[in-house]
């Protein structure tokens, strides 16, 4: 077993790849659980896709490399997400349809911008990323976003969780519910952007929405569904790249289906509220 | 010059609307400081509007409302049942404690005396046995009774209740109304949207009756008329 292990971790490229996904777990699963308690799970699809034009012209200019992807798809989802804000704010249309209209519009505009200057490979590779290729910048800029969300959720979580349990009893207190809504969807964005280069734009999402829902059907209160999902997200992250080193797989899809098969064991044997439960208590 | 934790809320001509919708047109009086009145009316006649203009949350068409708050989100308030997400997954206690919510920030733990306010509150309204008990697991009336300790534990001197009562059993309801009662004799403002009636001639000394407009605003014997009454319901057929 030991043997095992140290081979694994004999390659500093294997290590990196582990250390990225250790501070992804810990900076996007939190993000996610609030994502789902606030029941906007949703909203993390539409803005994983909202980052992918920045995304590719910071592909263009500087190829695979965290910081220039990070910058593009930050600057991108935000733009996405301010555009819808404005559009909810100022015409009939709902949050999520607006969201909806400005994202197939990135998405469609990040795929041509891939396709006319580079070809399918890269296209490949933006889109689901290569954990195995993580290098030192994107590895100290992953740490530095996890940290800042930690720091930034130990400070906002509870004016977040008053707001989305009760809006009017938030705002009747003077509450700035629009100004923790976008600062909450900034840590979205942030973290979407931390798992470029590990799962790629259209993966970086699944590591923090599966560990998410699969803690739920075992823990109830929020502490420990922060706490389970981060530990399910690292997990998975560690078994992945084992699939991957071993069998020779795409990291970030193998990383992304440990997670799944964690999410429908738990959906069917869980504690809480799983298939199974259901079925007994009908009985 | 008045008592500063005497609230009082003054109305001129207040009018709200929903795109084409009039909710509420030409409204205005005043809520005196340390007065317990009720808000009826007919359905869609404008109530729950009303209680959002005061608090600054909808858009307002013309007129103003003005008071003597630093800012008027100091006060106590409850929601409809149907605004809040009863699902989330949040213990009594904690929800409780969101009414200290303006004292502690976002950061700061709770103190001993913090503590011991919830427990006081929590023993008030006859939750003691549920502390630990998840929000969802709570009877429609237990539920009530949470949202009210935390406007005991906020102590704020102005108090708005969205329809407190609705779908919870008499034994609650009248528990509740003797908090109500209380916060009134401690020198509360306070607003309390309602439907019942019956309710309202017994426990309210003012009432404010609208529909769409102001029908009647003084002791309720005077406005809860039958006349004010179908004029309050007749404003809304045109």
């Amino acid at each position: 077993m030991i043997e095992f292990f140290s081979e694994f971790f004999q390659y500093a490229f294997l290590k990196r790849a582990f250390v990225s996904c250790v501070c992804l777990s810990f900076g996007s699963a939190p993000v996610g659980c609030l994502l789902v308690l606030r029941r906007m799970s949703l909203m993390g699809d539409a803005l994983s896709h909202a980052v992918l034009p920045g995304a590719a012209i910071g592909y263009i200019l500087a190829g695979l490399s965290l910081p220039m992807l990070g910058i593009g798809g930050f600057i991108s989802g935000l733009l996405v997400a301010l555009l819808s804000g404005f559009v909810s704010r100022y015409t009939d249309l709902k949050e999520d349809a607006s969201f909806a209209g400005f994202f197939l519009i990135a998405l469609a505009l990040g795929v041509l911008i891939i396709s006319i200057k580079q070809n399918s490979v890269d296209l490949i590779h933006i889109l689901f990323g290569s954990a195995l290729a993580v290098d030192e910048i994107s590895l100290v800029l992953m740490g530095v976003i996890t940290t800042l969300t930690l720091v930034a959720l130990a400070v906002i979580i509870r004016p977040l969780i008053i707001e989305c349990f009760d809006p009017h009893f938030f705002q009747s207190n003077g509450g700035w519910g629009t100004f923790y809504h976008g600062f909450f969807l900034t840590l979205v964005v942030l973290n979407l952007v931390s798992g470029f280069q590990s799962l790629g734009t259209l993966l970086s999402l699944s590591i923090m929405m599966i560990p998410a829902i699969t803690a739920r059907f075992w823990v109830e209160r929020i502490w420990s569904l922060f706490i389970l999902s981060a530990m399910i997200a690292l997990f998975s992250g560690l078994l992945g790249l084992m699939f991957s080193y071993y069998q020779n797989w795409p990291s970030g899809p193998s990383i992304v289906l440990v997670c799944g098969m964690f999410y429908i064991f738990s959906l069917t044997f869980g504690t809480n509220g799983s298939l199974i439960q259901k079925i007994i208590i009908k009985k | 010059m008045l008592h500063p934790h005497r609230k009082k809320i003054e109305i001129h001509n207040l009018s709200v609307h929903y795109g084409d919708v009039i909710a509420l047109e030409n409204l205005s009086g005043t809520f005196q400081p340390n007065t317990l009145t009720a808000i009826v009316g007919p359905n869609g006649g404008g109530k729950s509007t009303l209680i959002k203009a005061i608090q600054g949350q909808v858009k307002i068409k013309s007129g103003n409302v003005t008071h003597n708050c630093r800012h008027i989100c100091e006060s106590g308030y409850l929601p409809q049942k149907s605004d809040v997400d009863s699902s989330f997954p949040l213990s009594v206690y904690e929800v409780i404690g969101m009414g200290l919510w303006l004292h502690q920030g976002s950061f700061k733990a709770y103190t001993k005396e913090q503590h011991n306010l919830i427990e006081e509150a929590m023993c008030r309204v006859g939750l003691s046995q549920s502390k630990h008990k998840r929000i969802d697991q709570l009877s429609g009336g237990q539920f009530q009774r949470m949202l009210f300790a935390r406007i005991y534990v906020q102590d704020a001197s102005l108090i708005i209740l969205d329809e407190p009562f609705t779908a919870i059993d008499s034994q609650t309801c009248d528990h509740l109304l003797d908090i109500i009662q209380e916060w009134h004799q401690k020198g509360k403002t306070i607003l309390v949207v309602l439907h019942n009636l019956d309710l309202v001639r017994k426990n309210f000394p003012e009432t404010l009756l609208i529909g769409r407009k102001c029908v009647g605003w003084g002791p309720t014997n005077k406005v809860l008329t039958k006349a004010n009454v179908s004029q309050a319901f007749a404003n809304l057929m045109i």
